[in-house]
C-alpha cells in the first residue's frame, strides 16, 4: 500500500541558514486496511513524514510509493492525492465554503466528478460521519468536533484507499476527541487504511501498529504490547505511557497478574471490577 | 456580538424570486438601475414603484427589512434633497438672504431623493434574495465571455468564495485578540477618534499574521484535496436557465419597453401636472 524507502527530507529558513533535517531516513511500509499510529514530541518529524505520504512534500532523498506511484513522479500526482487523504489538526482552516455540503463536494469537483455521482458521495460520506442533517449549514456555526467531522467527509467523498489524519484531535475537546477517534475506527473496519499522527499516547492503544518518532528517526515500532512493554524507552523520548498501562504495571508489581493485552482504561475497569468481585466482594461498595 | 454582523444581509425565504437564476437577477438588476434614468417623470416612477412592489410582495421578503437598508444612507439622501431644493434656479416661492426655494427646485429635490430612494431599494433586493455564494457563481458566470481576454474568472469566483468562507472566522481571530489584549489592559472604548483608531493598529497586526497563516493552512488543504484551479472541474450545483427565468426576463423586457415608452412619450407631462397643481 505505501512504501517508504530511506527517506530523507531537509530544508533550511533561508539562503544563507544551516540545513535543518527533519527525517534522516525513514523507512517502513503500512499494510493495507491497518491502523497506524505515528507517535513522537514536536519536531520528531512526524508530520513531515505524513505530508510526505501525499506528496505534499517532495523527498530530498530516497522514495515514497503509494499502490506503486512515486510521489515524486509528477504526472502521478493526482493519483496519489485522490488515493491518499489527508485531515489536518486545525478544522477552522480546512473548509473551503461556507456551506456544509458544498464543502464536501469540493474534493470531488476537484476531480471532475459528475454532479450526480457527486451528490450521492455527499450522502454517503457526511452519513459516515453522521452529519447529513446538518448538511445545509455554514461550518462556523458548527463545534470543533463537528467542523473536523465535516473535514474527514470531505475527504472521504474523494473515495481514498488511505486517509492520513495529522494531529486531527490536537485542537478540540475532550468530546469533541472521542467522536474523531470513534469515526477513524469505525472508517478502519470499514476498510480504509488509516494512518493517524498524534502525540497521545492514549489514542494510539487501539492501532495494529504504533511507530514512536524521534529526531527524524524511527525511534520504537511494533505492536501496541510490544511498545508499551518499554517504558524506559518511552519515558526517554519524552512521551508517557497511557494511563492504563502505567495502572497495570503498578499492579503487577504488587502482584496483581494482569494480562498484557489489557491497554485502555475501559477494559482495566472492568478487569478490576471483575476481579474484586470474584476474589474479595466485600471490598467492592 | 461581533459575530452577529451578516454581510450581504441575505434574507432566507422560499419564494419564487429567491429561485431565479442569480445570472439573471444580476442582469435585471442592471437593467432596473438603467431604466430609474430612463424615466424622466413621475408617471414613469409610478411604472417603477409598480414594478419594485410586485418584486418586493413576490419576494416575500418583509418590507420593514428592506427599509432598514435606507438608514445607512439617510444622510445622503437628505444632503441630495437639500442641494437641489436650494441649488435650482426658476420660478422663485419663498427667499431668505441667499437661501431661495424655487418651483423646479422642489420638483427636482423630490424626483432625485426618490431616485436614490428607488436606487438602493432595488439594488438591495440582489443581495437580499440571492445567497453570497449563488452571486458569485452568476458572476463567475456571466463574466465567462472575458475570460478568453484573459480575465481569471474561476480564480475570482473562488477568492469570493473563500472570502465569505472566512469573514466569521477572522471576525472570531479579531474578537479572540480584542479580548486577549483588552485583558493586558488596553482599551478601546475611550478617547478621542484618533486614539481609537491609535488602539486598533496592535490588533491588525496579529490579525494580519493570522490572516497568512490561515491562508498558508488553507493552500495545503485544498492542494491536498487535488484543487488544481479551474481546470477540468465540475459543479455540484450548475446554473440552469429554467422556464420561470424566461418568464422573469420576459417580465423584465416588458418593464424596460415601458420605461423608455415612458420617456419617449409622457416627457413633460410633469410640468404641465405641476403647472396645474400650483396654478
Amino acid at each position: 500500500m505505501i512504501r517508504i524507502e530511506n527517506l530523507v527530507y531537509t530544508y533550511r529558513h533561508g539562503e544563507d541558514t544551516d540545513v535543518i533535517p527533519a527525517l534522516c531516513g525513514v523507512s517502513l511500509s503500512v499494510e493495507k486496511g491497518s491502523f497506524t499510529s505515528v507517535i513522537g514530541r514536536n519536531g520528531s518529524g512526524k508530520s513531515t513524514l505524513a505530508k510526505s505520504i501525499n506528496a505534499l512534500v517532495l523527498p530530498t532523498e530516497g522514495r515514497v510509493f503509494v499502490e506503486g506511484f512515486d510521489t515524486q513522479d509528477e504526472s502521478a500526482l493526482w493519483e496519489v492525492r485522490q488515493r491518499v487523504g489527508m485531515v489536518f489538526q486545525n478544522p477552522d482552516n480546512q473548509l473551503v465554503s461556507a456551506v456544509v455540503e458544498d464543502d464536501v463536494a469540493f474534493g470531488p469537483e476537484n476531480l471532475g466528478v459528475d454532479p450526480d455521482e457527486i451528490r450521492k458521495r455527499i450522502r454517503f460520506a457526511l452519513d459516515s460521519v453522521d452529519m447529513y442533517e446538518h448538511r445545509k449549514m455554514a461550518p462556523h456555526l458548527l463545534s470543533g468536533g463537528q467542523k473536523q467531522r465535516i473535514a474527514i467527509a470531505g475527504v472521504i467523498a474523494m473515495r481514498p484507499d488511505v486517509i492520513i489524519f495529522d494531529e486531527p484531535t490536537a485542537m478540540l475537546d475532550p468530546g469533541g476527541r472521542q467522536e474523531v477517534l470513534d469515526i477513524m475506527h469505525s472508517l478502519n473496519e470499514e476498510g480504509i487504511t488509516v494512518v493517524l499522527i498524534t502525540h497521545f499516547m492514549e489514542e494510539t492503544v487501539k492501532s495494529d501498529r504504533i511507530i514512536i518518532m524521534d529526531n527524524g528517526r524511527i525511534a520504537l515500532e511494533g505492536t501496541p504490547v510490544e511498545v508499551f512493554s518499554h517504558p524506559a524507552e518511552i519515558e526517554a523520548l519524552g512521551l508517557k505511557l497511557p494511563f492504563a498501562v502505567e495502572v497495570a504495571a503498578g499492579l503487577r508489581r504488587n502482584g496483581i497478574d494482569v494480562p498484557e493485552d489489557i491497554l485502555d482504561t475501559e477494559e482495566l475497569t472492568q478487569y478490576i471490577l471483575q476481579r474484586a468481585a470474584r476474589s474479595e466482594p466485600a471490598a467492592v461498595h | 456580538m461581533i459575530r452577529d454582523i451578516t454581510l450581504g444581509q441575505y434574507y432566507p425565504e422560499y419564494s419564487i424570486i429567491h429561485k431565479l437564476d442569480p445570472r439573471l437577477k444580476i442582469v435585471a438588476i442592471l437593467f432596473y438601475i438603467a431604466s430609474l434614468f430612463v424615466v424622466k417623470d413621475f408617471c414613469g416612477y409610478l411604472l417603477v414603484m409598480l414594478a419594485l412592489g410586485i418584486f418586493i410582495s413576490l419576494s416575500k421578503v418583509p418590507l420593514r427589512f428592506i427599509l432598514r437598508g435606507l438608514k445607512p444612507i439617510m444622510i445622503i439622501i437628505m444632503f441630495t434633497f437639500l442641494l437641489n431644493m436650494f441649488m435650482t434656479s426658476g420660478e422663485i416661492l419663498w427667499q431668505w438672504k441667499f437661501l431661495k426655494i424655487t418651483q423646479e427646485g422642489i420638483y427636482n429635490a423630490v424626483f432625485m431623493a426618490l431616485r436614490l430612494v428607488f436606487l438602493i431599494l432595488g439594488s438591495s433586493m440582489l443581495t437580499l434574495t440571492t445567497k453570497p455564494i449563488k452571486l458569485t457563481d452568476g458572476i463567475e458566470s456571466l463574466l465567462k465571455p472575458f475570460k478568453k481576454m484573459g480575465l481569471p474568472t474561476h480564480e475570482l469566483a473562488m477568492m469570493m468564495t473563500i472570502a465569505l468562507r472566512f469573514i466569521p472566522t477572522l471576525l472570531e481571530e479579531t474578537d479572540k485578540i480584542m479580548k486577549a489584549q483588552m485583558a493586558r489592559g488596553a482599551d478601546f472604548e475611550t478617547g478621542s477618534i484618533f486614539r481609537r483608531a491609535k488602539a486598533m493598529v496592535p490588533i491588525l497586526v496579529p490579525l494580519f499574521v493570522g490572516a497568512f497563516r490561515i491562508a498558508q493552512d488553507l493552500a495545503m488543504a485544498m492542494e491536498a484535496r487535488c484543487y488544481r484551479g479551474g481546470e477540468g472541474r465540475t459543479k455540484l450545483n450548475a446554473l440552469k436557465f429554467k422556464r420561470k427565468d424566461a418568464v422573469a426576463a420576459l417580465i423584465m423586457a416588458v418593464y424596460f419597453a415601458l420605461a423608455i415608452l415612458d420617456r419617449v412619450f409622457l416627457e413633460g407631462l410633469d410640468a404641465v401636472l405641476v403647472h396645474l397643481v400650483i396654478k
